[in-house]
């Protein structure tokens, strides 16, 4: 009896936690696509450092997303999620990024 | 457009003398092995036991089938290329007009490649490695035989090109613009397509399934650092495979837009640039051939230190340096293309890596050689395999540090030199290894060891028969011979390429010996039955188990505290443990759902060639709907009772003892 | 040699095995859906690394800067956002047994997603019927493949959610269907980290530049 009852408050204070969580996710989200949007849209800064804004809260809200929506984390269960994510970036920024400088190069020489 | 698209009766190449005559080899060939099939009443046998199964080593046996098939195929466009140019010499026009000629070339790149070393080395690793880390079965084994359906589909699709239509006569990589619509406006290029994309994604398949396998399904007790090496070299290639194989999935997209919708990505109007198509094929063609040789080196390990009976040397320095293999296999892929004329600093780049990549494979080498130090070899057939792999994999990467300097690429680009160079690390490499492991696993796989002078004699012959063969491209790419070239008029060139033609009979030699060394032990397999399950006093688990195995792998499932799992049960005693009782085991059950939904994707692949749109349509929503029926149907499963286990346990423990007196 | 005592132990011994270990098949499924996510990563990454290489070559055509409306962008972004939260709702529903409830989150996700296809429809005729099609450049082509890719996993995504609905309005709330629903979360939110790229990438840089 007096378990069940301990169980219960448990999972009426996780269902509070998680619902927190994913609200926090939310929100941060919503500021983190504000900012970009309304810096390019009311253009304040100069080009520069708007790219600058843009890029910075664009990896900042992947993280955002990757911590409250889809619970990365480095704990024991989570771990190997999170490697084969962070491996998986890893590949992404060599081949886009190698990409990205062999053609450009070559288009250099071209011109 | 009629409901056959593109497709009429003219398709059928009549006219091509050399065509018909191998469809109808081919057609007696089916019909001889369809009546024998019939006569011997095994038409169920095949279909419930094998087609429909999810047992990773039936799968694995049919991989590897499915690879020697290939090889054949792979093999007479190679012997067809060798024997045109010898006969085309002096400005001879030989026997195989060029559009003929470049349609096998690009089928021989694409054959061995994908459907023949690719499903090789997939039937070895699907073989192996669930027995290797003590598990029943894959982590999805429905999912393993669907991967295997759609190999076999892009293989079926390749094999259809040859009696309906034609295929891409572009080179195994079907460079754009030549590969658009506007250059090649045959079906040639969609075959090409199609048959890749749909195994491409079999294959992508097949590495999530063995990493979740790997990781998730390991015996307790054992530790990552404690898998065996060809586990790890598998590890690693599957890594690769799911880190690359999406690259070419989204790759033969574009290029099936820019040819079936006219989008512009690689054409030369509208903007296209078409390097982005060469830059993309080579950031995943790179690390598949490394896919293709890390397990390769895993069975060479698994082979020196069970016939020397040693512990390997230095396996964490092999896993390690697998690893970086691993990583740097991804930024290589421009030493490809070097004369693609990217900046100075980009060349320098590349080809510095390529240089550096070396080394991990040079610690390799020194491992294998200090695991034999000292040790006692027994010169079998796969320590053979080994030993060849040694000298010939050496020189290919000798001259593949030369490719890498992006100066000497300029003058040996696109040369035979750079044929011989690949060869030299793909067959010397791969292929070798692949035979070393087929050997070596084969008595686990079948129950029956295969006849040592006979795989002797193969081995010699390929040995020979390869240096024979493509020594003479060194010094041809030497001389200015491009690749792909039907015909010659250079009298210097001749000596070299009727020498290298001499190599292929050489190989084909071997090859007619290995099926005749598979045609003699099946004969006397009563005589090499192999009744321990431990033919060479292995060092991993899959030798704790009867060969072939039980369908459930491990009766009970073991505990693992060390690399050589299996020595160290021996050396403790506790091998060969005899229960009194048997836990119930929870079995997948077999499924025809893998080969209708692959049956119906071929359908839609060869649909979309011909651009028969209906058909297409229906091949795709006839997978989605085996697929969902698939996932709503109950009792994928069943138990193993304990008494049938008991009785396979004491038949096989029996078999041990008797062996073992 | 080791077998021989082998053999002998196994004559006298005798013993009962140890109980079937069962894996966690439930978390092995999660995980293998996570590395198809990871490879569906790469496949999006070349995609970007063509779009990278190809966004200037307009042939003479319109350019990013033309054609890019951003407030309809940011209503697509938000509609996204907001199914995101609205899934995660119907997925903590899910594990706590509450069958309606998690419909109708799953019915709110599923009206937003709509809306998100629906407007990206809208804006691919609206180019299309301008003569913006990606037949048109390099530029259009890597624009429609990219953004229409991302389209495609949305609406891949839709139709699962909708077979899921049935399932679950049919056989309730199981074991199965809990794990399919969080393989379903997994792809849902994993959209929505594309979609960060795409806005950012394409859209956003598009119309600076």
């Amino acid at each position: 009896m007096s378990q069940s009852k301990l169980n219960n408050i448990e999972q009426v204070d996780s269902i509070y936690m998680e619902i927190k969580s994913y609200l926090i996710g939310f929100v941060l989200s919503i500021i983190l696509t504000a900012i970009p949007f309304w810096s390019v849209m009311k253009a304040p800064f100069d080009k520069q450092i708007t790219i600058a804004v843009v890029l910075v809260t664009a990896i900042v809200q992947i993280v955002v997303h990757l911590k409250y929506f889809l619970h990365l984390d480095f704990s024991t269960k989570g771990r190997l999620n999170t490697f084969s994510f962070l491996f998986t970036a890893l590949v992404i920024v060599m081949v886009v990024g190698l990409s990205v400088w062999i053609i450009y190069a070559a288009n250099a020489l071209m011109m | 457009m009629s409901i056959f698209g593109k497709l009429t009766l003219e398709s059928i190449p009549y006219h091509e003398p050399i065509i018909m005559v191998t469809l109808a080899a081919v057609a007696v060939i089916g019909i001889v092995i369809a009546g024998l099939i019939t006569k011997y009443k095994k038409w169920n046998v095949l279909w419930n036991d094998w087609f429909t199964s999810v047992d990773h080593k039936r799968l694995g046996i049919m991989y590897i089938v499915l690879a020697m098939v290939m090889l054949i195929r792979g093999f007479s466009d190679a012997i067809m290329m060798r024997t045109q140019q010898a006969l085309a010499t002096n400005g001879a026009a030989g026997y195989l007009p060029p559009e003929h000629y470049d349609q096998i070339f690009t089928a021989h790149g694409v054959i061995m490649i994908i459907f023949m070393a690719m499903p090789f080395m997939i039937g070895l690793m699907n073989l192996v490695v669930p027995l290797q880390i003590g598990a029943r079965d894959v982590a999805f084994p429905f999912l393993n035989n669907l991967s295997f359906w759609l190999t076999a589909s892009g293989a079926v699709l390749i094999n259809i090109s040859l009696g309906l239509g034609e295929f891409a006569k572009t080179g195994w990589v079907a460079y754009p613009p030549l590969s658009e619509l506007a250059f090649s406006p045959g079906v040639g290029v969609d075959y090409y397509i199609w048959a890749l994309q749909i195994s491409g994604i079999g294959t992508t398949l097949t590495g999530v399934n063995f990493i979740a396998t790997v990781l998730k399904m390991r015996a307790p007790g054992m530790k990552l650092m404690q898998m065996p090496i060809f586990t790890w070299t598998c590890t690693w290639a599957n890594i690769l495979i799911v880190a690359s194989f999406p690259i070419l999935t989204a790759l033969l997209a574009m290029l099936t837009l820019d040819r079936y919708m006219d989008f512009h990505f690689f054409t030369n109007a509208g903007g296209g640039n078409a390097m982005m198509y060469i830059n993309l094929f080579w950031a995943w063609g790179h690390p598949e051939v490394y896919i293709l040789i890390l397990p390769a080196f895993g069975i060479f390990s698994e082979v020196i230190s069970t016939f020397t009976s040693k512990r390997l040397f230095g396996y964490k320095s092999m896993v390690w340096a697998s690893g970086a293999i691993s990583i740097l296999g991804f930024i290589v892929w421009l030493h490809h293309f070097f004369t693609m004329g990217s900046s100075a600093n980009v060349n320098a780049f590349f080809g510095v890596m390529t240089m550096v990549i070396a080394v991990p494979t040079g610690v390799k080498l020194f491992n294998w050689l200090f695991t034999i130090y000292r040790g006692r070899l027994r010169v079998t057939v796969p320590v053979l395999w080994t030993l060849g792999f040694m000298t010939t994999f050496t020189i290919g990467g000798m001259t593949g540090v030369l490719l890498a300097l992006p100066g000497a690429d300029y003058v040996l680009h696109n040369s035979l030199f750079l044929i011989a160079h690949f060869h030299n690390t793909i067959v010397g490499g791969a292929v070798f290894g692949y035979l070393a492991g087929f050997a070596y696993w084969f008595p686990k796989a079948m129950g029956f060891t295969l006849n040592e002078r006979l795989g002797k004699a193969s081995f010699w012959c390929w040995q020979v028969g390869f240096y024979v063969a493509f020594m003479p491209l060194y010094v041809l790419g030497f001389l200015g011979m491009t690749r792909r070239i039907s015909h010659t008029d250079n009298p210097d060139w001749n000596f070299w390429i009727y020498f290298a033609a001499v190599g292929a009979f050489i190989i084909f030699a071997g090859i007619v010996l290995q099926f005749v060394q598979l045609y003699v032990s099946f004969r006397d397999r009563e005589q090499n039955l192999d009744t321990t399950g431990d033919p060479w006093n292995g060092h991993t688990l899959e030798w704790s188990i009867a060969s072939p195995p039980q369908f459930y792998n491990f009766a009970v499932t073991p505990r693992v505290s060390d690399i050589d799992a299996f020595t160290d049960m021996k050396e403790k005693g506790i091998a060969y443990q005899r229960y009194a009782q048997y836990q119930p085991i929870h079995m997948p059950k077999n499924t025809a759902c893998g080969v209708l939904i692959a049956l119906a994707l071929t359908a839609a692949g060869f649909a979309a060639v011909w651009h028969i749109l209906w058909l297409a349509i229906a091949g795709l929503m006839g997978a989605f709907i085996v697929f969902l029926v698939r996932a709503y149907n109950n009792g994928h499963d069943y138990y193993v009772q304990g008494d049938e286990i008991t009785a396979i346990e004491t038949a096989h423990l029996d078999a041990v003892a008797k062996g073992a007196v | 040699m080791n077998m021989e005592i082998a053999t002998e132990r196994m004559t006298q011994q005798v013993l009962s095995a140890d109980p079937v270990e069962h894996h966690d098949s439930d978390d092995t499924k999660l995980f293998g859906f996570w590395l198809y996510l990871m490879t569906d990563c790469i496949l999006f990454a070349s995609v970007f690394a063509t779009y990278a290489v190809l966004y200037m070559n307009t042939d003479g055509g319109v350019s990013g800067k033309d054609i890019f409306e951003l407030n309809f962008v940011l209503v697509e972004t938000l509609s996204l956002l907001f199914s995101s939260i609205t899934f995660g709702f119907a997925f903590i529903c899910a594990k706590r047994n509450k069958r309606i409830a998690t419909l109708s989150w799953l019915l709110v996700t599923f009206a937003l997603g709509c809306v998100f296809i629906g407007m990206e429809v809208y804006e691919f005729h609206h180019l299309i019927m301008a003569g913006h099609g990606p037949q048109r450049s390099a530029f259009l082509s890597s624009f429609f493949a990219l953004v229409g890719l991302h389209g495609l996993h949305v609406t891949a995504g839709l139709i699962w959610m909708a077979i899921m609905m049935v399932e679950i309005l049919k056989t309730g709330l199981n074991n199965r269907s809990i794990t399919r629903l969080n393989c379903l979360s997994l792809f849902w939110h994993f959209l929505d980290i594309v979609w960060i790229c795409v806005f950012t990438l394409v859209y956003l840089l598009g119309v600076i530049s």
